[in-house]
């Protein structure tokens, strides 16, 4: 048997976990910086379209959400609907909202108020041309269509 | 201690969503007051977009892909040429009916400063400011170039019935056909991509690199009309 003996009976120790912590602890940060907290519920269904001329928005606290896609819940329907904040809303309401929502800025910044439409990409062109319309009327001109980044095609 | 840091982890990969702001910027235009007049247009100064029910896309009068779009854009805005870097189109017959593009007016230095004083005189200093700009714009390409003439701009109409997405899609080429003009001029004349002009701009509030960008812009304005969308649905073909 002894043919299959090991000579060399030195073992390698066991890995130290001594370490561990500082990495989950780096992990742990690394979430706290990248991420946001979830402040609104997304009551649509929202497939956002791709697009290569994507502009970044850096003051995330100017930014106003209007989302139009299909209810998540099949029992309001399938057809796009428009969310403000956590309500399902109509087009009318629209101005409304935008006067409310400036009010939350500091007024030097109401101006700078920006809106990033999340619009479904298979939404039809009748409800955003309405929204826009709307935004106008607001005088919210700022608008960004939320879009995920992809190349610019050749 | 490492449960606790774990336990935390788990709840902020949960919780949260990696944020995503981003998309395609536009500015939207004032609204329009009722008495406003109509500006005449000559034909061959819009570039007209179309979209239909079918999201089939047609660009002056004929049927295009939107694979297309970028480049007959680009001739649009390029026109005639612009002085600088495109040489004048050869093949360009300019009259009522073949004028396909806008034609290109020479902003010649000699008459802007005798322009800027006769503002100056005559007590119009935004106006004058504006002539200034466009000096600046010279003294940094090193020569003169040719201008759009004012009425020239990109018209986009949609149908309420076109998707969504082909509707960002156009914007996109839109854009993306003024950013790659600007993207070549500026790299031919300051050695640096516009995109990287503007970033740059946007950290360090740099009064010089303002003057770059805005002399970019005045020889590729951005200007994207949107036309009160048609509706199939109602019979108006």
């Amino acid at each position: 048997m002894s043919k299959f003996k090991k000579n060399n009976k030195r073992e390698s120790g066991a890995i130290s976990t001594a370490s561990l912590p500082d990495i989950v602890f780096m992990l742990l940060f690394f979430f706290m910086v990248a991420t946001v907290l979830r402040t609104e519920e997304e009551m649509v269904k929202v497939v956002r379209p791709e697009a290569s001329e994507i502009y970044k928005i850096e003051k995330k606290h100017l930014i106003r959400y209007i989302n139009i896609g299909p209810p998540q819940d099949k029992r309001y329907g399938t057809e796009p609907v428009i969310q403000l904040n956590d309500q399902f809303a109509d087009v009318a309401q629209i101005r409304d909202w935008v006067e409310n929502e400036r009010l939350t800025l500091a007024e030097a910044e109401q101006t700078k108020m920006w809106v990033s439409m999340k619009v479904d990409q298979d939404t039809k062109m009748g409800v955003v041309t309405d929204v826009k319309q709307e935004l106008r009327k607001a005088s919210a001109l700022k608008v960004l269509y939320s879009a995920n980044s992809r190349e610019r095609t050749n | 201690m490492a449960d606790i840091a774990f336990l935390l982890l788990i709840f902020w990969l949960v919780t949260t969503t990696i944020d995503s702001d981003e998309g395609v910027k536009r500015q939207l235009p004032p609204p329009v007051p009722p008495d406003m007049e109509q500006q005449e247009v000559k034909d061959g100064d819009v570039y007209n977009v179309r979209t239909n029910f079918r999201d089939e896309l047609l660009v002056e009068k004929e049927v295009m892909s939107i694979s297309q779009l970028k480049d007959g854009a680009k001739d649009f805005l390029v026109a005639t040429g612009t002085g600088l870097l495109h040489p004048e189109r050869p093949n360009v017959t300019l009259g009522d009916d073949n004028m396909k593009y806008p034609e290109r007016q020479w902003v010649r230095k000699a008459e802007l400063i005798s322009l800027e004083q006769s503002y100056l005189a005559a007590g119009q200093p935004k106006a004058a400011a504006r002539v200034r700009e466009k000096l600046t714009a010279i003294e940094l390409f090193g020569g003169d170039y040719k201008e759009l003439p004012g009425s020239a701009l990109i018209s986009l109409q949609t149908d309420r019935s076109t998707s969504y997405d082909l509707y960002l899609q156009v914007q996109n080429e839109l854009e993306a056909a003024v950013n790659e003009l600007r993207d070549e001029l500026s790299m031919a004349k300051f050695n640096v991509s516009y995109a990287a002009l503007e970033e740059r701009y946007s950290r360090t509030k740099e009064e010089a690199l303002l003057d770059k960008i805005k002399s970019i812009r005045l020889v590729y304005p951005q200007r994207i009309s949107e036309a009160e969308p048609r509706d199939a649905s109602q019979g108006y073909y």
